[in-house]
């Protein structure tokens, strides 16, 4: 019984799967472009964070905010006015790291602009705009803790979030110069800098700019540094779907628009050189990167 | 859906260069059944003492017992989980909490994962137990000691050998827990099934293969369960009893 069952289940999931797969020759694709599903629907749905501070965030009033929460907003002007509907209606919809891939392809979600990075494991599945920033990984320690470049980890214990760059980073490093680092995985970006703090890792790698907002959060701040030769540079960038060159034309021009009016840079100051809404009021003191501003002088949408 | 299917996932390289991702899902798969074994039988044996407990005369046992089963039972597994992982470590002495953080890291969160598996996993078996030796007519338990059995006889030749027959299909259901509760393991970073199956899903950006992966060996665990409690139930069923 249990095995009739059993091959009837795995024989429906082939089938569904391959309904899935295979385009059918001669119809049109399954996919609608977003810009005349948000024509028909009168919607565009955003995928947001709760905490990816400070690209988009609940801030302390539980307001939306963040760097990339404001570009997506200039994206749903643009659009109101190229479909010529001032009433559009704007849906948001949180997403986690492990959620927003999928979202973006089965088209639940129009646009994604939180701290997602492009890459090309990626792009198999979703179609990415303009980049908005540029980070690097790094390492987050003690200053008192010796540590000062990537060697100086070798066979200690380090701290990354599961399933990030970072982590694919970090273990590559690892397994190519076996340094026998021991590698803890967080769940997430709080999770992570708590493990720090309490003592279980001396180290914690991500993205710079994440780390500098931890350090920015820290129960003392002063403590803490930023160290390391970054291992990759990295794109941040907007999700879409895969293949809609209309609408990724729409976000790349308001990407595009905004660095060269020196919109950006305004917003980069908002966000990472003055005090936003978060824990009372933090500053994460940053100064604008010779990546981003060569990136604001020429913007492109290219894998790092 | 607009979506790139690829079942072949599984035989490809990883990108952290740590082997195949199909290598690295049966690694999560190994985890889950270490953690989820291990709890069970503990969890088990914990759970009949505990059951046993709730039912005695005696209140000094039953109380301490039925405030640990309220306790483990009517909380979170996710909230006893970070308690015992990040908040017990803080509470302690410093030196022990800074011993038991610099421990093996995998060893600690294999430790903290099996206590709290296992207290919670007991908290439940001690209910089924309980209420399994609750069910036996009331007048077997007054034979018994007008045959003049002691508490212990009563239990070991009456009220037991009736009582853990009616609970194996409800342990079944707790059986079968114990593997989907052991996800939780993720939250602190012990990449069993579920958890390995979230990098693989975000390392190939391909999430839909990997978490079809882990829910086909999910349900082939507990289909495996439901089998071997089937054939305990039909093994130790005694004629007469219980509708055999």
């Amino acid at each position: 019984m249990i095995k009739r069952w059993l091959l009837a289940s795995f024989i429906a999931l082939l089938l569904a799967s391959c309904g899935m797969d295979a385009p059918q020759p001669g119809t049109t694709p399954r996919q609608i472009s977003t810009l005349d599903k948000i024509r028909q629907t009168g919607t565009i749905t955003l995928g947001t964070r709760h905490a990816s501070i400070p690209f988009n965030y609940l801030d302390d009033h539980q307001q939306q905010a963040g760097f990339s929460w404001e570009i997506s907003q200039r994206v749903v002007e643009a659009v109101k006015q190229e479909l010529e509907l001032p009433d559009l209606a704007v849906k948001t919809m949180t997403v986690t790291p492990q959620t927003r891939i999928p979202l973006v392809a089965n088209q639940t979600l129009d646009l994604e602009c939180s701290s997602t990075t492009h890459n090309l494991e990626r792009r198999a599945q979703v179609s990415f705009s303009n980049t908005f920033f540029i980070v690097g990984v790094r390492l987050l320690v003690r200053k008192d803790s010796g540590i000062q470049d990537w060697p100086d980890v070798a066979g200690k214990r380090v701290i990354v979030s599961g399933g990030t760059t970072a982590a694919r980073l970090l273990r590559k490093l690892n397994s190519d110069r076996n340094w026998d680092i021991d590698i803890l995985t967080a769940k997430d970006i709080n999770e992570n800098f708590m493990m720090v703090e309490t003592g279980r890792a001396v180290a914690s790698v991500q993205d710079d700019i994440i780390l500098h907002s931890n350090i920015a959060r820290a129960r003392e701040p002063q403590a803490w540094e930023v160290v390391g030769t970054p291992l990759q540079r990295e794109a941040y960038a907007c999700m879409l779907r895969k293949g809609d060159v209309a609408f990724k034309q729409l976000v790349d021009g308001v990407i595009a628009g905004m660095m060269q009016s020196g919109e950006m840079e305004r917003l980069y100051t908002k966000y990472f050189q003055s005090r936003i809404a978060v824990k009372g009021g933090i500053n994460i003191k940053q100064p604008l990167s010779d990546d981003m501003r060569e990136l604001f002088q020429r913007p492109n949408d290219d894998v790092l | 859906m607009d979506y790139n299917w690829d079942w072949l996932i599984l035989f490809k390289q990883s990108v952290t260069g740590e082997g195949l991702y199909g290598v690295m899902l049966l690694k999560g798969l190994g985890w889950t059944l270490v953690i989820s074994l291990a709890s069970w039988i503990v969890a088990l044996a914990l759970g009949i003492a505990l059951g046993v407990g709730r039912t005695l005369p005696n209140r000094w046992v039953r109380w301490p017992v039925t405030v640990y089963v309220h306790v483990f039972r009517n909380t979170p597994l996710l909230v006893q989980l970070f308690l015992w992982y990040f908040v017990v470590p803080e509470l302690l002495p410093p030196a022990w909490g800074d011993a038991i953080k610099q421990m093996d890291s995998t060893l600690e969160q294999l430790l903290a994962v099996l206590l709290c598996l296992t207290l919670y996993t007991a908290a439940k078996a001690a209910e089924q137990v309980r209420t399994g030796i609750e069910s036996v007519a009331a007048g077997q338990r007054q034979a018994g000691t007008a045959l003049g059995l002691s508490t212990l006889g009563l239990y070991k030749h009456v009220l037991l050998p009736q009582a853990l027959r009616i609970v194996i299909p409800p342990l079944t259901s707790d059986f079968m827990n114990v593997f989907k509760n052991s996800a939780v393991a993720l939250t602190i970073g012990l990449m069993e099934l579920t958890g390995m199956s979230r990098e693989i899903s975000e390392f190939s950006a391909h999430p839909f293969e990997a978490f079809t992966a882990a829910t086909l060996a999910y349900m082939l665990i507990t289909l495996a369960v439901v089998w071997l409690m089937r054939t305990i139930e039909v093994r130790t069923r005694v004629p007469g009893l219980l509708g055999a």
